[in-house]
């Protein structure tokens, strides 16, 4: 298995600022030449502060935005939307699901048509079909057949999130971009949609881009980590490598700061603390 | 708890008889509102009243009775039973003319606002999604139209055109469409950034189909209460220019213009003018409230579930 589903060969991207009535023109370079492999089936993750040009290159990989330049391979074929556009085909390949489920799905629109809406575009499927094709989809990830004619408005952020990815797959794409998707949701909703994605990926061969900046969740999802740092790679290779032995100063900056709340670690926190107040 | 019964109603019925299950979600919320149902009927009323002017009016709008000049209303001295409202100065029934007038002010509302608004959203909607020198170019332009006071721009361009009905209501149109054109192109500028339009360009769809199939439709809430203003102000509007002499012309039953004819008349015989102030008055506001109530019912955002 070693199908190299995304690479991308020092990706830049620089983003123009101003030009007003008041101070010049200045460049921002949010992402300074990422390179990355991810093969089929795999999960990357991609960790960084807020800023740090994670969702930049998301967007890039996504194909939703060009890269300044540097070289972006989906399945072994080169894609630049900058110049020679896009094809139905390729735009099926990647889907994205998006970290804000309250504005990911169209207010207006049910969820049944919200999940057909992709196959309407792409394909000219008999409407009777569409709608076996979303209702499967909508039963597999976790919702009931009643949720098929509603609005979005009617439901909570984790079911949202699981219509979100019930509408990246019914493409059938090869990858899929998952931008902080469990960053808004609380924390027995998180695992409910991280398992769901655990079980999506083994069901389907799919090969995930996960960003995020929660490194427990990295932790039980990843199978590669690339940590990110004012837009430049720092560190990058296999979850335990970098979790057991983090090369860059960053890395173990950011691994200190993680909140921990293992039993033991809040034991030696609750003892560090009424030593001090003894003491006091 | 009523209104959480009516939504899970609502909800689960939605996927039998789609149609109809929209239709009571929409009546629902709309009825929440009671201004708006008391601005529904008196539309309703009017627009009942215009259509079958013909078999309601007790004379013909233009018909002259001679010796009955400025008759007052029955319940005043001197009052006659065949003319309720009383006459004008040239003895035409007041009430007569007054529900033709329906007619003239709701054809007037109607052909302004599909006029301004078609065009208005559609240069709008060009504006905000692809911006760029397209955008600076119409902004500057709906701004230099908006920098003009609306009646004397109107009135600049009936004159050019010519006095007339259809020229009046071609000047309020082009009059009112900029603050479609703008209401759009904030409401697409501020749409286009969500997420939901970038998954919907992700899985394929074109510009054609993210402007009018995805984004249009959750910008139409301010526009529908704006289009509802703007039938009440086209109203207005042509009334405005009636009475100015640039609408429509005498001896045409609309209620500007009535107005203009009974000018002189204001001190001597009070209900020439009170009458078709109080029909423009009585119409506006109905839409208005009714524009209002629209606005809840149409709006998923504002729905509390």
């Amino acid at each position: 298995m070693s199908d190299i589903v995304l690479e991308t060969r020092d990706i830049v991207r620089d983003y123009h600022i101003g030009g007003g009535l008041f101070g010049a023109a200045r460049t921002l370079r949010a992402v300074k030449g990422v390179s990355l492999k991810v093969e089929k089936g795999k999960t990357l993750a991609i960790v960084g502060e807020s800023g740090c040009g994670k969702s930049t290159l998301a967007r890039i990989i996504t194909m939703i935005d060009p890269a300044t330049s540097g070289e972006l391979l989906i399945e072994g074929e080169k894609v630049d939307i900058a110049q020679t556009g896009l094809n139905a085909e390729m735009r099926r390949k990647v889907q994205i699901v998006f970290q804000n489920p309250y504005g990911s799905l169209n207010p207006r629109q049910r969820i049944a048509d919200v999940l057909a809406e992709p196959l309407i575009i792409n394909t000219d499927m008999p409407a009777g079909e569409r709608r076996d094709r979303a209702m499967q989809m909508l039963l597999k990830v976790g919702l009931a057949p009643e949720h098929f004619g509603r609005y979005p408005h009617m439901f909570s952020g984790g079911q949202r999130q699981r219509i979100a990815i019930a509408r990246a797959l019914m493409l059938n794409p090869t990858l899929l971009v998952l931008d902080e998707p469990v960053s808004a949701l609380d924390l027995s909703v998180q695992a409910q949609v991280l398992n769901l994605l655990a079980d999506l990926q083994e069901e389907f061969g799919l090969t995930y881009v996960f960003i995020s900046h929660d490194l427990s969740v990295v932790r039980y999802i990843a199978d590669d980590v690339m940590v990110m740092y004012f837009g430049e790679a720092v560190e990058y290779g296999s979850r335990d490598e970098v979790f057991s032995n983090p090369q860059h100063e960053y890395t173990r900056t950011l691994f200190a700061a993680t909140p921990r709340a293992d039993i033991d670690s809040i034991r030696a926190r609750v003892a560090r603390r009424e030593k001090a107040r003894e003491n006091a | 708890m009523a209104g959480t019964n009516a939504q899970i109603g609502t909800a689960s019925a939605a996927t039998k008889g789609q149609r109809r299950a929209m239709l009571a979600e929409f009546w629902y919320y709309f009825s929440q509102n009671r201004g708006a149902v008391i601005g529904l009927y008196v539309f309703v009323a009017i627009v009942i009243i215009a259509v079958l002017a013909p078999l309601i009016a007790p004379h013909s709008p233009s018909l002259q009775n001679r010796g009955s000049f400025l008759v007052p209303p029955v319940w005043e001295t001197g009052g006659d039973w065949r003319f309720l409202l009383g006459t004008d100065a040239v003895g035409r029934d007041i009430l007569s003319r007054l529900i033709y007038g329906a007619r003239f002010s709701l054809f007037i509302g109607a052909v302004v606002v599909t006029l301004s608004v078609s065009i208005g959203v559609i240069i709008g909607l060009i504006a905000g999604y692809f911006r760029g020198w397209v955008d600076t170019v119409i902004t500057r332009v709906m701004d230099i139209i908006l920098a003009f006071p609306s009646l004397l721009l109107a009135l600049v361009l009936v004159a050019i055109l010519g006095p007339g009905l259809l020229n009046a209501m071609i000047a309020i149109a082009l009059v009112l469409q900029p603050h479609f054109v703008r209401l759009t192109r904030a409401a697409v500028m501020s749409e286009k950034t969500r997420d939901y339009v970038t998954a919907a360009r992700v899985a394929g769809a074109g510009n054609i189909r993210l402007m009018f199939r995805t984004i249009l439709p959750n910008c139409l809430a301010p526009l529908i209460v704006q289009a509802t203003l703007s039938f009440s102000s086209a109203i207005l509007d042509a009334a405005a220019l009636g009475f100015l002499g640039m609408g429509a012309q005498p001896p045409t039953p609309e209620w500007g213009t009535m107005l203009a004819e009974a000018r002189e008349f204001i001190l001597r015989a009070w209900w020439v003018v009170t009458f078709p102030g109080i029909a423009i008055l009585v119409t506006v506001l109905a839409i208005n409230l009714m524009g209002d109530g629209l606005r809840d019912a149409l709006d998923p955002k504002l729905k509390r579930s």
